[in-house]
């Protein structure tokens, strides 16, 4: 049953085949079976999943009219707020705090009596693209435990991999749902900025984060995006529109007559060549279904990376000021006679990790007056750059698509001392971001040199998201009848049993 | 050897500059639901939004952009069809997020003025105080030293925070310089303030209660020889918590700076904090060195697009400008300049207006608030409006002596008894005992005894030589405790006399 996809659950479940109270038992198990050498979750709610589940049973019991994924188990990315339950961002910093209030995704999930098994791994603050970077340690890739599982959101990508979980929430700041996607072998949505609400969200770079849903198939990510997604008053960033029909486009995944574009840039030199193979296997099967594929240029996509990491940092640098030991959280060197600054200060030095101080200062420095305008005020220029450029593209094709990221999945240890080569990691997945469009990776196969999974990313236009689901759901069914079976029967098997 | 005001003058000419710190009177914080109302239990009116949780994130409360706009048009500001909410950065334990929300380099008003008008040697003068901003942001936390002798943060042993008025609407109106006011400057200081109160009173935007901080003044002065074009250093001088203390402040930083200047020394640039007892102000911070806010977009925020017709609506339902106002008033009232001028510069207006509104004669509620209470106010050394008495009270008792149930004699009494937190007028009057003597046949037995004692005044008047009645009344009064009307006295006595 963990095998099987969050639809199947979902349907067991109606038909009264299982109870949303074993499901989660089964789920609660397989955690406790495999987690100690994935080390996908930070705090497993066991009582207050059971506890949900018994409370949908009986709602199901009554006759009640229920959400298409109640009783259905998610794992929740540790950045989002959950009334009760330690939130901890990865970081040491935030050790012990348990919010007092539900983020809005998590109200929803909630609402939609969705089972939430515990809180995953992730980059501290979602900075980074390794899961290394968690204060707690890393996650381990289950298609190689001596390999990153992605990240930021690695322990919600690596849940759904090794079947602790059919359904996840990631949030995307530069390619942290994507990306681990790719290198799992899993499904993951960033859906457009201001799509899913933002309120309860731990911000790392308000302008570019967004919550998004992750799965082991393009209809249970449908789903997902469809019950959390919506206009939500206590973010103003949110979008006050109806939430764009994915479920729809995954259910019908026809790409008749739609032009696919290949962005010229993303491809080539850089990207090995399992990662190539997989791509160009994939264009051919959606053209086989039916679409014309074209190729556009993205020419500034160049800097996309450049005015990234000025970007994020500089919002990070001020997001991350409220860390500071008067309120929640960590509080170090309190002792008498310390005053309130040092306080802070010691705090913020023990509490937070390198990559996060990498980032603060280099926010800073960006937003100093003298730099502003050489730094923040030119990539916010090449932002606009990137976003022009899309909207060209999208004059030429109803989706542009790349492979997700250049490499599969690389060692744990092997880029810790190399910021910048971690950070190419994510220069597919960055110009989504920048522009605020959606964006989908969904595996398109294993690499040959590695046999690790490859991720293919389709993009959409601001509130198409349903666009990216249809392409999606054609390629992944062209995909399946290759195979003859789903790319996660090949994850080998983990400590337990299943 | 400390400077005269006029040494002062006679060498520097002043260059002011005002920022005003207006807090709103929004039911909600600026950012958030929670409540604004003042003086509650500390950190009871918090949420995750103003404690900054992580994860939290600010909405604007759109009253309080309305607000904003409304006094921008009321400062003859033009609105920006486009304007941006900024973070400035700076770490502080009273400011949750560590940055304050406020509006930098994209304000939503710009670009206004104010007339205000002076007593001057040469009669009254109009001058105009042209604003360059105001501006939307945040207010921060409260943030209370305890133990160390100075209740400042420097040997405090610890500090307790209240959140309450973190999130307050808070709108700040910057003035350009303004030069050319000569001596003249603390009057103008002053009327600026009050003008600029005056017109956000009208408007209904805020309390404007400078005690109780709904009203803060920073006043930039600096100072330059007469006939140079470059500007001086300026201090900029914080807590001035009343309008008197606005032009204290301004002149004595005036002679503070010249007393330098003199000397060949130099004015640092820096915060200074009024003393109210004093009249002086002590170093605060130094603004030397410009300290670096990083101020960048708010991106939690999205961009403020005020519709053209929302606008001119607004500018549609402003209110008589104070100015105007009180042009009406004089010729309802017809009162005189000087009078005029006297309730204005007493800071009255509006409570002779409230007392004319409850029903009183104009001439009359102003010469008892401008007269017997401003005399008690002046013999307490308190503000008028710190007196336990209200236009209500007032207005109560003008009508008492309108009736004839009160002289004016005993009105006073009555008054004195409501200051001295006796209570409303009928409780004064009835625990006092006060009543006028307005029974003819007991002033009849005074006035036949007074005849009866002094046969002579009486016979003079008798004659026709009325000023001798005077003799004869005050005689009376003081018979029947001055609980008579003088007025019913005279005319009895005439009569009894044969004069009437």
């Amino acid at each position: 049953m963990i095998r099987s996809s969050a639809s199947e659950m979902a349907s067991a479940l109606a038909q009264g085949e299982i109870t949303s109270v074993a499901l989660t038992q089964l789920h609660l198990d397989r955690i406790a079976s495999v987690d100690k050498d994935v080390h996908a979750f930070l705090h497993i709610d066991t009582e207050g999943a059971l506890e949900q589940a018994s409370a949908v049973d009986a709602k199901r019991a009554k006759g009640e009219k229920l959400s298409p994924l109640a009783g259905v188990p998610l794992a929740l990315k540790d950045v989002l707020a959950q009334k009760g339950v330690p939130t901890t961002c990865g970081s040491k910093i935030l050790e012990g705090w348990r919010p007092p209030y539900d983020s809005t995704v998590v109200a929803k999930l909630k609402k939609n009596d969705i089972v939430i098994l515990g809180k995953t791994n992730m980059d501290e603050f979602a900075m980074g693209s390794s899961t290394e970077n968690s204060a707690y340690g890393p996650t381990h890739n289950p298609w190689d435990l001596s390999r990153i599982p992605g990240g930021s959101g690695g322990g919600s990508a690596a849940s759904l991999a090794a079947f602790e979980a059919p359904l996840a929430i990631g949030t995307d700041t530069g390619g942290s749902i994507r990306q681990p996607a790719a290198v799992t072998g899993t499904v993951g949505v960033k859906p457009t900025y201001g799509g899913v609400s933002r309120y309860g969200l731990v911000a790392f770079s308000s302008s570019l984060d967004q919550a998004g849903p992750c799965a082991r198939t393009v209809l249970d990510t449908a789903l997902l995006h469809e019950a959390i997604a919506g206009h939500d008053a206590k973010d103003a960033t949110s979008i006050n529109a109806p939430v764009p029909q994915v479920v729809a486009a995954a259910k019908s995944g026809d790409v008749k007559g739609m032009k696919i574009g290949v962005v010229k840039e993303l491809n080539g030199d850089g990207y090995q060549p399992g990662v190539r193979a997989r791509f160009e296997e994939s264009l051919e099967l959606l053209a086989k279904a039916g679409a014309e594929i074209v190729e556009v240029s993205c020419p500034n996509f160049e800097y996309a990376l450049a005015a990234y990491y000025l970007i994020a940092p500089s919002e990070c640098s001020s997001n991350l000021a409220r860390f500071d030991a008067m309120r929640y959280g960590l509080r170090v060197g309190d002792v008498n006679g310390a005053s309130a600054e040092e306080v802070m200060n010691l705090t913020r030095e023990v509490g937070f990790g390198r990559e996060v101080k990498r980032r603060i200062i280099l926010g800073t420095y960006a937003l100093s007056s003298g730099y502003y305008d050489a730094y923040y005020g030119s990539a916010q220029k090449v932002r606009t750059l990137i976003t022009q450029d899309f909207t060209a593209a999208f004059t030429k094709a109803d989706v542009l698509v790349s492979p997700t990221c250049p490499t599969t999945a690389f060692k744990i240890g092997e880029k810790s001392n190399d910021p910048l080569a971690m950070y190419l990691n994510d220069i597919a997945t960055i110009p989504v971001n920048m522009a605020g469009i959606g964006g989908m990776s969904l595996p398109s196969g294993l690499a040959d040199e590695d046999g690790l999974p490859v991720g293919f990313q389709i993009m959409s236009p601001v509130m198409k998201d349903e666009r990216m689901y249809s392409v999606g759901a054609a390629l992944e069914a062209a995909l399946l009848s290759k195979w003859g079976a789903p790319i996660l029967s090949k994850v080998p098997a983990l400590g337990g049993r299943v | 050897m400390s400077l005269t005001y006029e040494d002062v003058i006679a060498k520097y000419e002043p260059v002011l500059g005002l920022e005003v710190h207006v807090e709103l009177n929004t039911n909600s914080k600026m950012f958030c639901g929670c409540s604004t109302i003042f003086g509650a239990e500390p950190n009871t009116q918090t949420c995750p939004v103003c404690l900054a949780l992580p994860g939290a994130l600010p909405v604007v409360n759109e009253k309080a952009i309305e607000s904003t706009i409304k006094i921008g048009l009321a400062l003859n500001c033009s609105i920006a069809p486009f304007s941006r909410f900024a973070r400035k950065n700076y770490f502080y334990p009273d400011m949750p997020k560590n940055f304050q929300i406020s509006q930098y380099d994209e304000p939503i008003c710009v670009n206004g003025y104010v007339d205000v008008e002076i007593e001057t040697d040469e009669g009254p003068k109009k001058f105009r105080v042209e604003v360059e901003r105001v501006h939307m942001e945040e207010d921060t936390g409260k943030s209370l030293h305890v133990g160390g002798a100075t209740g400042r943060i420097h040997g405090a042993e610890y500090s307790l925070l209240d959140y309450n008025r973190a999130g307050i609407p808070l709108v700040e109106i910057v003035t350009k310089i303004v030069p050319g006011t000569g001596k003249y400057a603390p009057e103008v200081a002053k009327a600026y303030v009050a003008e600029l109160r005056d017109i956000l009173r009208s408007l209904g935007v805020s309390d404007v209660k400078m005690e109780q901080g709904s009203l803060r003044c920073d006043a930039n002065v600096s100072l330059r020889l007469i006939g140079v074009e470059k500007l001086g250093t300026r201090s900029e001088t914080k807590n001035v918590n009343s309008l008197r203390s606005v032009e204290r402040a301004v002149r004595g930083e005036m002679i503070r700076h010249a007393e330098l200047l003199n000397k060949g020394e130099r004015v640092v640039q820096e915060t200074r904090h009024f003393q109210e007892e004093s009249g002086l102000t002590r170093s605060g911070r130094s603004k030397e060195q410009a300290e670096d806010y990083r101020y960048f977009p708010e991106p939690d925020l999205v961009p403020v697009e005020p519709d053209a017709k929302w606008i001119e609506e607004l500018r549609a339902q402003l209110p008589e400008r104070p100015s105007v106002h009180r042009k009406r008033l004089q010729e309802e009232w017809s009162v005189p300049d000087k009078e005029m001028a006297a309730m204005i510069n007493a800071d009255l207006l509006d409570t002779v207006e409230a007392t004319v509104i409850l029903g009183s004669d104009p001439t009359k509620a102003r010469s008892w608030w401008l007269g017997e209470i401003s005399r008690i106010a002046n013999e307490q050394n308190v503000s008028v409006k710190e007196l336990a008495i209200t236009p209500t009270d007032v207005a109560e008792i003008v009508a008492l002596v309108a009736k004839g149930e009160l002289t004016d004699k005993l009105a006073r009494q009555v008054v004195e008894g409501v200051i001295a937190g006796e209570g409303k007028p009928a409780a004064v009057i009835s625990a006092r005992g006060i009543k006028v003597v307005n029974d003819d046949s007991a002033l009849m037995a005074a006035i036949e005894k007074a005849c009866a004692e002094q046969p002579e005044t009486a016979e003079k008047v008798r004659n026709g030589h009325l000023p001798a009645a005077g003799a004869l009344i005050g005689a009376i009064m003081k018979e029947t405790k001055g609980q008579a009307d003088a007025a019913r006295v005279r005319e009895l006595l005439l009569s009894f006399l044969g004069q009437a």
